[in-house]
């Protein structure tokens, strides 16, 4: 294709760079420079989507981020994109471009059926039907949500990453028109550091759209000489692609910057995004001013284009984006773009303007170049179904003024500034009447500059931007004396705008006028929320879904403003706008997760001996962030019989498991046992230097927090273990208590977990192995009894050996360094093997701690459960307070009915119960059924040839031996039961003391 | 108040949709009500609701300092469940979905209450052990409730990342059938509807700045419309019922704090039950419009400002391209906060307090949502009878006295 | 995001931090005197203000030391820090 529309001189595009995209399979040629949808329009394509509720036909209405209609799908496969503006997407070579939301085609979308019954689905009439018959509800829904939507999703993961940069400036500028290029530039040139975003592709704002000139050049020189000059400084960061979607508090602000390349096997042309966290000390905000549409019947026809954009398109594009042009104004920019239209040769057939004596600069040289203009009057209505043909012109009191042939129909509303940053930044704003918009109060911290400060003219919008990027500087501490001359413009006397915001009386009630583009909101549905008493701003917003589309309402809110001001008849400052939230322009859930995914999701922590684990075959499982030998199972076996092998092993002859993972914490000085005292339930001070001692930690409403073996090393020294998922938070409560309560206790806390590995012997053999090892502690009884530690060597390497044991067997837990531990570890195996050494992982560790009946923090307690509910009554020490003693007093801690620790016996030996499986009294099909309790834990004990539980039981060690039922989870059966003592292995512990 | 159906939108429509009146009158505050309500968002409306009724009280005022339904009724992610650990809950939130199962015909307005389905999802073995906890509980309590494995979440949500290889691969969870999601703000916008239409005044624009006793007795609210003179008061207000508690002179045990929440862009369905995993904190369901709605954990610090931790949402949306790998080119397109108050134990407070008259219905965390119609309904009783109704005794301000908390987040079912 | 101004280190964005909750609740120093109210009252009940409030953060992952921080709550503005030592 030839691009029919394209002009034939000026613009910004490379002419030598020709490429060639795809609009729904069609070949689009372009050229380097060109968006998509200066590409569309230079090949006449005007009809871009449908409507999002309606499906009507839509085109191209802006030439930037603030188009509601522009939505398409870029690429295909995983890199697809949904949803991406073809305003400001790059054309790029081989890119695929597709409609959304029509079917079978964009130009005949079955679904625009719609359109025919709109008069009876206004704003929010799902409310008010489909409630009948009740059943058929999903029914509706599924039609109701697939006739919703927008692009698809892609179809398979992301091959693409993101990274986050990390930033700090003292000054940002976001924005890179007139205004954020003077302020970069006065900001620069004191020597501070100025970070500079633009969300286009090119900086240089409005000035890549106008013929006007700055410092006697045309300005899109002066941008490239100004942008040439903040590259090669030093302290000056440019950004270009980049948006600033939130500004947080202690000026947080978050960029998104859009990676492009050119290369056809993205199919997008984005290969990623980069966020920035950028932490400036000042902000300066050039965030520039949105367009207002206006109002008229079938105002949303393709052709029908903000009238700035009709300037980009032909000025920095060179593309006629019409043959034939009406403009419809209340203010004298759209003048602006008629005289650019004219000078491109495209003949501007009439101006409707709302004011009655339109007289400033702009209109008398449109004027003096012939063009109609119509003073007093506006567009009635556009004629045209898939692309605008005429324009029906009326004045003000309804008197027509003829039909007036057109293939586009500029609007110009005024401008609202887009303040989008700066209120989310809480920076308050004011009702401005000149700008009939909300324009942000000063001297908020922020400095606005330009249109968003609601300044409109070039020659002030450059003294704006000097002095707020100045002043910035200086505020940030850089200052140096010779400032720099704002750059100069000519000051054009503009005449004030009319606000215009719907037409009076009846003039177009026949056709429908679209407020929100997007969500389809017209007139008629703002006077319905309203007549229905849906009046606060933010009531219109949720009921009509005014705002909430893709497009964030950028353009919709400043009009509906000033609409419903006028429809109720009250102040525009006191109705408001929707809150602005964050994100400015939507940014991808992958760039803003950037690398936390995959493996990076959350650290792996592993053991020195990981690898053995692994060659030996272990499975793991995740504990916390540990990755842990769940079991070994070798050739052949499955979980059960690779568990049932471990756990014979160490109770008939010896296991080895690796307990690095344990918390371990240095507990030193004076204090260091008064502190113990505090924290655990039982005594500490008299223990003697060389024991160990089980103790229970509460949180100071009585119930456990964690559990766990604690040895003196000597007099002024205690080493506590604590359970592994705990080892974190025990350490931080130890130490909040510590700074904050009892700053006078001399106690010094250190984590040692990760300098201490932990590698634990259970089974009757255990002695016969570490002596096998080498190891110069006397490991006799009476030397070195249960419930005690030694410090030596263990296979040469110095170690700390606790004799305590969590299966019940006789047991060493022997601490060595880090570092050396893969080599005790294996020097233990090798030892052990004439033994018949097992290694064992958590799943056995669980089946022999649960047949000596030892609870587990976390699966027999759930933050509900006290010491004595647990049986370990007999560690509350009545002499001494604790953290959490008086709670266990309440009268709840003492009601005799509380959750009780049992064990459970199936009557089938064979039955394992199911974990979390509810206990009853007497099973029955009535629901609610009263539950007793529940079990903690469940399995197999091959030691014991039978199933045992554990389980918190209402009252249950009053009752042992009493028939319960226990649910299933799958079948609805119940299992027959009767309560015990929770010790089912060794219960007068002979076994560990050997 | 007008019928809501298919032909009177017709008929209407026919006319131009001229003749449709207010959904609530915006009514002048009187001297004084048998019963004032603070807050006007869903739990409050809904109280008035069943007050005028199911009490036949209607001399009733709900006050609302802002616009009607722009606290948590208006910021949540509109999930509604009854899948709870402890039978209090349990039964509460059950009876609540019951409510929810006829709401849009018991009020004449559709709430678009949607039984999609809700999965849990466990990382962990011992996040399993403590689901399969939850359904056992459930089962018994006559809620459903279904444990599933790995390979059943992977047929019911097909784009879930289910494989062995992730850095918390999802071992199994659960399914409530009937759980599911509603839209919101109609939620308070029929409850509001449904009690103006008996009788009950809505007051906007209308904040409590004092509350008047004598002789331990509540007499009246001090507004920003005057003094307002009250039987009894109910203090329904997420977000800030600390605050006004101390008007009173009582202290709660409540914490406020940011909860956030995002939207993405319209999608074309791609799934559909509610998906939550409470170990990597994230919730996430399609909206009827195509938006992927996603909530996150709460903000640590306690606070009453709306700008949340945006490393939160950074958390949330890692763990979320984590568990479904393909949204990951999907883009957010809002983000926002809402105001929690929480309790020690995740559960809320709906009680009489110690001064006579002065009734609260607060500390519903990230939860309010799904128990606005039981937590109305229960509510309404209490406050029509002086005295709380079965279900919500055990949510009484005194447990935190006695101890008989009911842990909800310590017993494994996720919070919000 | 907040910058938390830690009394040893400068200020460090929050993500480096611990919340620690109402600061000037000590806790009582003879527990077993007290009625079960006030205990509830010291356990669970909070002024949870909105403004000025005074609360603990620790500096987990830098010093690791705890400190006051006031702020008001309403506007997250922080409003001064002090250490335990030469807090009143």
């Amino acid at each position: 294709m030839s691009q029919p529309f394209r002009l034939n001189r000026g613009g910004r595009i490379d002419r030598h760079a020709p490429l060639q995209f795809t609009f729904d399979g069609r070949p689009i040629d372009a050229y380097n420079g060109d968006t998509v949808a200066s590409g569309l329009l230079a090949n006449g394509v005007t009809l871009v989507g449908r409507s999002f509720k309606y499906h009507r036909p839509r085109g191209i209405v802006s030439a930037g981020a603030e188009d509601p209609n522009a939505f398409v799908q870029l690429g295909h496969g995983a890199r697809t994109l949904p949803n991406r503006l073809a305003t400001v997407t790059p054309a790029t070579p081989g890119l695929k471009v597709r409609h959304v939301n029509a079917w079978p085609s964009l130009e005949y979308d079955v679904m625009s059926a719609f359109g025919l019954v709109a008069p009876f689905i206004p704003a929010g009439f799902y409310y008010k039907t489909l409630m009948w018959p009740r059943r058929f509800w999903p029914l509706y829904e599924h039609f109701l949500r697939h006739a919703a939507g927008l692009g698809h999703a892609p179809d398979a993961p992301d091959p693409d990453r993101y990274d986050h940069v990390h930033a700090h400036c003292d000054v940002l500028v976001v924005g890179a028109g007139p205004a954020g290029l003077a302020a970069a530039h006065a900001a620069a040139h004191t020597g501070a550091r100025v970070i500079l975003a633009d969300e286009q592709a090119e900086p240089g704002g409005i000035l890549l759209s106008t013929c006007e000139h700055v410092d006697d050049q045309p300005g899109p020189n002066w941008a490239d000489a100004t942008v040439a000059k903040l590259s090669a400084a030093p302290n000056v960061t440019l950004l270009p692609n980049t948006t600033a979607f939130g500004l947080y508090e202690s000026n947080l602000v978050l960029l998104a910057e859009r990676l492009i390349t050119d290369q056809p096997d993205h199919a997008g042309s984005e290969h990623g995004a980069r966020i920035w966290r950028v932490l400036p000390k000042q902000i300066v905000l050039a965030t520039g001013a949105h367009e207002r549409p206006l109002l008229f019947g079938n105002n949303d026809r393709p052709g029908v284009m903000l009238a700035g954009a009709i300037s980009t398109y032909v000025n920095r594009y060179a593309v006629a984006p019409g043959s034939r042009a009406v403009l419809f104004t209340n203010n004298d920019s759209a003048y602006r773009t008629a005289l650019d239209l004219t000078d491109a040769g495209i003949p501007v057939a009439a101006i409707a303007d709302v004011r009655s004596d339109p007289d400033g600069d702009l209109p008398s040289e449109a004027r003096a170049q012939g063009i109609p203009v119509y003073p007093g009057a506006v567009v009635r209505h556009a004629h045209g179904g898939r692309r605008v043909a005429a324009a029906e012109l009326c004045s003000l009191d309804g008197d027509p003024l003829g039909t007036v042939e057109c293939d586009l129909l500029g609007v110009s509303g005024g401008f609202a500034p887009a303040l989008h940053l700066h209120a989310q930044a809480r920076g308050p704003s004011q009702w401005d009447p000149t700008l009939a918009a909300f324009a942000p109060k000063p001297g908020h911290g922020i400095h606005p500059a330009g249109a968003v400060a609601g300044e409109l003219e070039l020659a002030a919008t450059l003294r704006q931007g000097t002095q707020a990027g100045a002043t910035a500087a200086a505020a940030a501490g850089y200052s140096n004396g010779n400032e720099v001359e704002a750059p100069g413009a000519n000051d054009s006397t503009q005449a004030p705008i009319q606000p215009y915001w719907l037409p009076p009386g009846n003039l177009a009630r026949a056709k429908p006028q679209f407020v929100d583009l997007h969500e389809d909101v017209t007139l008629d549905d703002l006077r319905l929320s309203l007549r229905e008493g849906y009046e606060s701003i933010e009531h219109v917003k949720r009921y009509t879904t005014l705002g909430m589309g893709p497009d964030q309402g950028k353009l919709a809110n400043p009009l509906a403003t000033g609409v419903i001001a006028q429809l109720l008849g009250r102040d525009p400052a006191s109705v408001g706008t929707p809150r602005h939230r964050p994100a400015y322009s939507p940014v991808s859930l992958g760039a803003i997760a950037g690398r936390h995914i995959g493996p990076l999701a959350d650290p792996v922590r592993v053991t020195p001996m990981q690898e053995w684990h692994q060659v030996a075959g272990a499975r793991f499982e995740n504990v916390g962030q540990w990755r842990r030998a769940w079991y070994y199972p070798q050739p052949g076996e499955s979980m059960h019989d690779a568990v049932a092998r471990e756990c014979l092993a160490v109770r008939r002859r010896v296991g080895i498991l690796d307990y690095s993972t344990l918390g371990k914490i240095e507990v030193t000085g004076p204090d260091a046992g008064e502190f113990l005292d505090r924290v655990y339930t039982n005594a500490w001070k008299r223990l003697r230097p060389g024991r160990c001692r089980y103790g229970l930690m509460l949180g100071e409403d009585g119930m456990i927090f964690d559990d766990g073996v604690t040895a003196r090393l000597d007099d002024q020294r205690y080493l506590m273990f604590t359970s592994t998922a705990n080892a974190a938070p025990v350490l931080a409560w130890l130490e909040q208590w510590l700074q904050t309560e009892w700053p006078d206790l001399r106690v010094y806390l250190t984590s040692v977990s990760e300098h201490w590995s932990n590698i634990a012997l259970a089974g009757p053999r255990s002695r016969d192995v570490l002596a096998a090892a080498g190891t110069d502690i006397r490991l006799a009884r009476q030397d070195f009894p249960f419930m005690t530690f030694r410090e030596g060597h263990v296979a040469g390497v110095p170690a700390r050996v606790f004799r305590i044991s969590f299966s019940g067997e006789l047991s060493y837990e022997i601490n060595v360094p880090a570092d050396r531990a893969r080599h005790v570890w294996e020097a233990l195996v090798d030892a052990g093997r004439p033994l018949g050494i097992t290694p064992y992982g958590t799943e056995t560790m669980h089946v022999l701690r649960a047949e000596k009946g030892f609870i587990i923090v976390g699966q027999e307690t759930d933050g509900s459960v006290t010491p004595n509910d647990v049986g370990l009554g007999r560690l509350i020490s009545r002499r001494k307070d604790f953290l959490g003693k008086r709670s266990l007093s309440r009268p709840d801690s003492v009601r005799p009915d509380r959750k009780q620790l049992v064990g459970l016996l199936t009557d089938d030996p064979a039955q394992v119960l199911p974990e979390g499986g509810h206990v009853v009294d007497a099973p029955g099909p009535r629901r609610p059924l009263p539950m007793r309790g529940h079990v903690t834990s469940s399995y197999f004990s091959p030691v014991l040839g039978r199933s045992i539980a554990l389980a918190m039981v209402a009252g249950g060690r009053a009752t042992l031996g009493e028939r319960l039922h226990v649910a299933t989870l799958h079948d609805d059966r119940w299992l027959p039961v009767r309560s015990c003592n929770p010790v089912f292995y060794d219960p007068q512990g002979a076994r560990q003391h050997v | 108040m007008q019928f809501y159906s298919l032909p009177n939108l017709i008929r209407r429509g026919l006319r131009g949709h001229r003749d449709w009146t207010p959904a609530w009158r915006k009514a002048e505050p009187k001297p004084a009500y048998d019963v004032v309500i603070v807050g006007a968002g869903g739990h409050g409306l809904a109280t008035a609701y069943y007050l005028a009724k199911l009490h036949g009280i209607t001399n009733v005022a709900v006050l609302e300092r802002g616009w009607l339904g722009g606290g948590n009724i208006g910021r949540n992610t509109a999930i509604v469940r009854s899948n709870y650990l402890w039978d209090a809950s349990a039964h509460i939130y059950e009876f609540s979905l019951k409510l929810w199962e006829g709401l849009s015909q018991e009020l004449n307005y559709n709430v678009m209450f949607s039984q999609r389905g809700l999965l849990n999802i466990a990382h962990s073995e011992q996040e399993m052990r403590d689901l399969a906890r939850r359904v056992s509980a459930n089962q018994l309590n006559g809620i459903d409730a279904e444990l599933l494995s790995n390979d059943e979440m992977s047929k019911l949500v097909p784009i879930l990342n289910t494989s062995p290889d992730t850095r918390y691969p999802v071992l199994g969870g659960t399914l409530q059938r009937r759980g599911g999601v509603a839209r919101h703000d109609a939620v308070a916008w029929g409850y509001a509807r449904a009690a103006d239409a008996l009788g009950v005044d809505i007051v906007e624009n209308c904040e409590v700045t004092g509350i008047r006793t004598a002789d331990g007795r509540v007499t009246s609210l001090e507004t920003t419309r005057g003094e307002i003179r009250a039987g009894a008061v109910g203090l329904v207000v997420a977000g800030n019922a600390s605050v006004l508690a101390s008007m009173a002179g009582i202290r709660l045990p409540i914490q406020s704090h940011p909860l956030q929440a995002l939207v993405t862009e319209p999608l074309k369905p791609i799934f559909d039950p509610v998906v939550m995993s409470s170990a990597v904190h994230v919730y996430v369901h399609q909206t009827d419009r195509g938006e992927l709605v996603l909530g996150a954990g709460i903000d640590a610090p306690v606070s009453y400002d709306l700008n949340g931790n945006f490393r939160i949402i950074e958390h949330v949306l890692a763990a979320v391209c984590e568990l479904f790998p393909i949204f990951s080119r999907v883009r957010m397109l809002r983000q926002w906060a809402g105001t929690v108050d929480v309790c020690p134990d995740a559960s809320p407070i709906i009680s009489g307090t110690p001064i006579k008259g002065l009734f609260m219905n607060c500390g519903w965390g990230t939860g309010g949502f799904k128990a606005t119609p039981g937590s109305g309904w229960v509510f309404a009783h209490t406050l029509a009878h002086q005295e709380p109704h079965p279900l919500n005794e055990p949510f009484a301000l005194d447990r935190f006295t006695t101890g008989a908390l009911i842990d909800e987040h310590g017993a494994a079912a996720v919070a919000h | 995001m907040l910058l938390i101004p830690c009394p040893w280190c400068g200020p460090r964005e929050d993500d480096e931090f611990t919340f620690g909750g109402e600061a000037d609740i000590p806790r009582p120093t003879d527990p077993d005197a007290l009625t079960d109210e006030e205990w509830a009252d010291y356990l669970f009940m909070r002024d949870n203000r909105r403004g000025r409030h005074r609360e603990q953060w620790c500096h987990t992952a830098g010093c690791r030391r705890w400190f006051i921080v006031e702020r008001d709550t309403a506007t997250n503005q922080i409003l001064g820090a002090s250490t335990y030592d030469a807090s009143p």
